[in-house]
C-alpha cells in the first residue's frame, strides 16, 4: 500500500513538472510571492523565453 | 549462501528472458503465410528492451562513461530555481519522454509497413537498443559534464567549428523540413473532412480559453485547465459529427489541400509572433496531456484485445516499387523510421532542458536510454495499429491518386491487382463507419493510424458504433501535437535565426523587438511553407519526396551527434570501446549517404529527384511543369548540401580521432572540474 502510495505521489510529481506547475510554485517560493494573475504573469515573462525556445521532437 | 542463491535466480531470470525474446523474435521473423499475433511483437519488444537496457545499458555506464554518482551535476552546482534544478529521476524520465515524443515515431513506423511488418520491426528494435538509445544516453552524459551545454556548442568544442556550424545548419534545415512534412500529414488528414477540420479548428479557441483561464481566473493550474481542456475537445469532436452532417456547416469546414495549406501558414505565423502563454503554451499542455494518455490507452488496448496482424511479414514492395514511398529496404526503410530507431532531434533534447535537472549522473541511463526505449515502444505500437488493416486498406489509404488512379474501382482494382484483394464497396463502407466521404489516398500515415487505432479501441471500448468518434478522437490526437510541433518548431527556428542576425544587426537579435520577431517567423514560416505547399502540389502526394528528405535530415544530424560522441570517447582514452558509437555512426553514414544519392541520381524518376525533374521536363507541359521541375532540382540541391556539410563533420572528426590516437593532438575533454556531490554526503556515500 505504502508503495503504492509513493508510486502516486511520483506519478503526480512527474505530471505537476511536466505541467510547469511545480516550476511555478518555485518561482512563487522563491519571490515570496502569493499566487495571483500579476505573480503568473511576472512567471511567465521570465519563462517565455525559456519555454518558447524549448524544441518539441519529431 | 543468499547472496549465491539470488545470482543463480538472477541468472535463470535473465536466461528466461532472453529465450523469451529468442522465440518471439523467431516467430516474428520466420512464421511466413499466416497471421501472427500482435503480442509476439509486444513480447518480442518488450524482452529486447529489458536485455538491453540490462546488460548492453549497464556496459556503457560502468566501463565506457564510468558515471560517478559522487560528481555533482549541473543541476545541484548551478541551482537557480528555474532552467538548473535538482529534479527526481522519474519526474526528469516523464519531462524526457514528453520532449522527445511526437509524431515521428507514430508516421514513419506506418509508412515503412509498406514492406511488412518485419523490416520496420527489426530496425526499430535493434536501431534503438544499439543505437538510437545509445546516442541519447550519451550525449545526456556528455551535456551533464559540461555544465548542460547544447549539442552545437559540444561540436563547436569538441571536434572543431565546422562541427559547430554544420550542427546549427542542420538543425535549421531539420526543422524547417520537418515542419513542411508536418503540416503536409495534418493537410492530407484534414482535406475534405469536415469532421476533423472542425474538431481541430476548434483546439485554437480551446487554447485561447485555457490560456485566459490560466492567466485570469486560476493561475498557474495547468492541469486543471487541461483536463478541461480535454472535455472541450471531446465536445469537439461531437461537435464534429454534428457540423459533418449539417449541411451548410459542412461546406464551411470541408476543405480542399491547398486551401488547409493557406490556413496552416497563416496559423503558424500567428503562432509564433502570438505571446507563449496564449497560444503555444496551452496548446503544448493539452497536447501532452492527450498524447500521454492516448499513448497509455493504446497500450493497454493491445495488451488486452492482442489484435492479429494481417499485414504479411514481407511484401512485394520490397523490390522498391512501393505505392507509398519508392525505394528498396535498404536503404529507405531506415530513414522513414527515424524517430522509432534513432533520430538526431532526440540530442538536442538531450543536450537542452534534461541535463540541466539531472540530480545525479548515475540517473543518466535511466532517463537517457531509459526515454528512448520507451519512444520504441511507440514506434512498435504504431507498427501494430498499421498491421491489423487488411493490406488492401493499408494500401488504399496511404496510396497517392497518381499512382492507384482517382476512382475508387480503378484503385481497388490496381490495389487487388498487388495481391491485397480489395473492393471499391468495403472502403466506402469503412469511410461510412468513420465518418469520412471517402479513405482513398489519405497518405501521410496519420489517416492509416488513426483507422487501425479506431479498430483497436472499437473492440475494446464502444464497439462499431464508436468507430466513427475513435477516428476522429485519433486524428485529433495525431493533428494537436503535429500542430504543436508545428508552433515550437517555428518559434525554436525563430529565435536560432534571431541569435545568428544578431551578428549582423543587433536590435534584430532582441526576442521582444515586434520588426525582427514579424520577420524572422514570416521567414521561418516561408521556408516551411513553401516544402508544404511543394508537398501539396505534388502529383504523388508530397510524402514520396518530403518524408525521405526529412529523414536524411534527421539521421545526419544523428551523425553529427555520434560523431561528437566518438569524438569524445576517444579523447577520454576509452578508443577500445568508442564501437558503441562509432558502428551505429558507419550505419547511418552508409544509410544516409546511399539514400541521398538515390534520392538526387536514381534514374527512376519516383526516386531520384533529376529523373524526375527530367521526366517531368520530357513529358507534357503543364502551368505546373516549371515549378515541378524547379522543386525537384531544390530537394536534390538541399539533400547534396546536407550530405556535403556532413561529410565535412565526418572529415574533421576523423582528423581529430586520428591527431589524438598518435599523439600530436589535444586529447582533453572539455568537460566541467570534478565537484563532489553534496547530495552524496546527504546519502552518505
Amino acid at each position: 500500500m505504502n508503495r503504492f502510495r509513493r508510486a502516486m505521489k511520483i506519478f503526480l510529481c512527474v505530471l505537476r513538472e511536466i505541467f510547469d506547475e511545480s516550476s511555478y510554485a518555485r518561482f512563487l517560493k522563491l519571490r515570496n510571492l502569493p499566487s495571483s494573475p500579476s505573480a503568473y504573469a511576472a512567471y511567465w515573462r521570465e519563462r517565455e523565453a525559456v519555454h518558447a525556445r524549448k524544441p518539441r521532437c519529431c | 549462501m543468499l547472496d549465491g542463491m539470488r545470482k543463480t535466480l538472477s541468472v535463470l531470470f535473465w536466461l528466461a528472458v532472453a529465450s523469451l525474446g529468442a522465440v518471439a523474435i523467431a516467430v516474428v521473423a520466420l512464421r511466413r503465410g499466416e497471421p501472427i499475433n500482435a503480442l509476439w511483437l509486444v513480447a518480442a519488444a518488450a524482452c529486447c528492451y529489458a536485455l538491453g537496457y540490462r546488460f548492453y545499458s549497464r556496459f556503457i555506464a560502468v566501463k565506457v562513461l564510468a558515471l560517478d554518482g559522487r560528481r555533482a551535476t549541473p543541476a545541484e552546482r548551478l541551482e537557480n530555481g528555474r532552467d538548473f534544478l535538482v529534479t527526481n529521476k522519474w519526474v526528469v524520465f516523464g519531462h524526457h519522454f514528453a520532449a522527445i515524443a511526437g509524431p515521428g515515431p507514430l508516421v514513419g513506423p506506418v509508412l515503412a509497413v509498406q514492406f511488412g511488418y518485419l523490416p520496420g520491426t527489426l530496425w526499430i528494435l535493434a536501431g534503438a537498443v544499439f543505437a538510437g538509445c545509445v546516442q541519447d544516453f550519451v550525449i545526456l552524459v556528455f551535456s551533464v559534464r559540461r555544465d548542460g551545454k547544447s549539442l552545437t556548442e559540444m561540436a563547436k568544442e569538441e571536434t572543431g567549428r565546422v562541427g559547430g556550424f554544420v550542427a546549427y545548419v542542420a538543425v535549421i534545415a531539420i526543422l524547417v523540413i520537418l515542419l513542411g512534412v508536418c503540416a503536409l500529414i495534418v493537410v492530407n488528414a484534414l482535406k475534405s473532412s469536415p469532421w476533423g477540420t472542425f474538431t481541430i479548428a476548434m483546439t485554437i479557441p480551446i487554447a485561447f480559453l485555457m490560456g485566459i483561464y490560466l492567466r485570469r481566473i486560476r493561475p498557474g493550474k495547468v492541469m486543471e485547465v487541461s483536463v478541461l481542456g480535454f472535455i472541450l475537445v471531446l465536445l469537439a469532436i461531437f461537435g464534429g459529427q454534428w457540423a459533418s452532417q449539417t449541411p451548410s456547416v459542412a461546406r464551411i469546414f470541408s476543405l480542399s489541400a491547398p486551401a488547409l495549406a493557406v490556413l496552416i501558414i497563416v496559423y503558424g505565423f500567428a503562432a509564433s509572433a502570438l505571446p507563449v502563454w496564449l497560444l503555444l503554451a496551452p496548446r503544448d499542455y493539452l497536447s501532452t496531456f492527450v498524447k500521454l494518455g492516448t499513448i497509455a490507452l493504446l497500450a493497454i488496448g493491445i495488451v488486452v484485445l492482442h489484435p492479429t496482424l494481417h499485414m504479411p511479414a514481407l511484401t512485394r514492395f520490397i523490390d522498391g516499387s512501393g505505392p507509398v514511398f519508392a525505394g528498396k529496404i535498404f536503404p529507405f526503410a531506415f530513414i522513414t523510421i527515424a524517430c522509432g530507431a534513432i533520430s538526431g532531434f532526440h540530442s538536442l533534447i538531450s543536450s537542452g532542458t534534461t541535463p540541466k535537472l539531472i540530480a545525479r549522473e548515475t540517473e543518466t541511463r535511466m532517463v537517457g536510454y531509459g526515454a528512448m526505449m520507451a519512444e520504441s515502444a511507440v514506434a512498435v505500437m504504431a507498427v501494430i495499429a498499421a498491421c491489423v488493416l487488411q493490406p488492401g486498406v493499408y494500401f488504399a489509404i496511404n496510396s497517392p491518386a497518381g499512382i492507384v488512379g482517382q476512382a475508387p474501382e480503378a484503385a481497388a482494382a490496381t490495389i487487388s491487382g498487388w495481391g491485397f484483394p480489395l473492393a471499391a464497396a468495403d472502403m466506402q463502407a469503412l469511410a461510412h463507419a468513420v465518418g469520412e466521404q471517402t479513405l482513398f489516398n489519405r497518405t501521410g500515415g496519420a489517416p492509416a493510424f488513426a483507422v487501425g487505432m479506431a479498430n483497436i479501441f472499437s473492440h475494446t471500448l464502444g464497439g462499431q458504433a464508436l468507430m466513427a468518434i475513435w477516428y476522429h478522437f485519433a486524428i485529433m490526437f495525431e493533428a494537436l501535437f503535429i500542430l504543436t510541433v508545428l508552433d515550437a518548431g517555428t518559434r525554436v527556428a525563430r529565435f536560432m535565426i534571431q541569435d545568428a542576425l544578431a551578428h549582423v544587426y543587433k536590435p534584430l537579435g532582441r526576442t521582444s523587438w515586434y520588426p525582427s520577431i514579424l520577420a524572422t517567423s514570416a521567414l521561418v514560416v516561408a521556408a516551411w511553407g513553401y516544402f508544404l505547399w511543394q508537398g501539396v502540389k505534388d502529383p504523388l502526394g508530397g510524402i514520396n519526396s518530403l518524408w525521405p528528405l526529412f529523414g536524411i535530415a534527421n539521421q545526419l544530424l544523428a551523425t553529427v551527434a555520434l560523431c561528437v560522441a566518438t569524438t569524445v570517447i576517444i579523447k577520454m582514452h576509452k578508443t577500445r570501446y568508442a564501437a558503441i558509437t562509432l558502428l551505429p555512426l558507419v550505419w547511418l553514414v552508409t544509410v544516409t549517404f546511399t539514400a541521398s544519392w538515390h534520392k538526387i541520381f536514381d534514374s527512376n524518376a519516383r526516386i531520384g529527384f533529376l529523373a524526375q525533374a527530367r521526366s517531368l521536363e520530357l513529358g507534357p507541359s503543364t502551368a505546373a511543369t516549371a515549378r515541378l521541375v524547379f522543386n525537384n532540382r531544390l530537394d536534390a540541391a538541399v539533400t547534396a548540401i546536407l550530405v556535403v556539410l556532413v561529410s565535412l563533420v565526418l572529415f574533421e572528426s576523423l582528423l581529430t580521432w586520428i591527431g589524438v590516437l598518435r599523439g600530436n593532438r589535444d586529447a582533453r575533454v572539455k568537460e566541467s572540474p570534478f565537484v563532489m556531490t553534496r547530495l552524496a554526503a546527504e546519502d552518505g556515500i
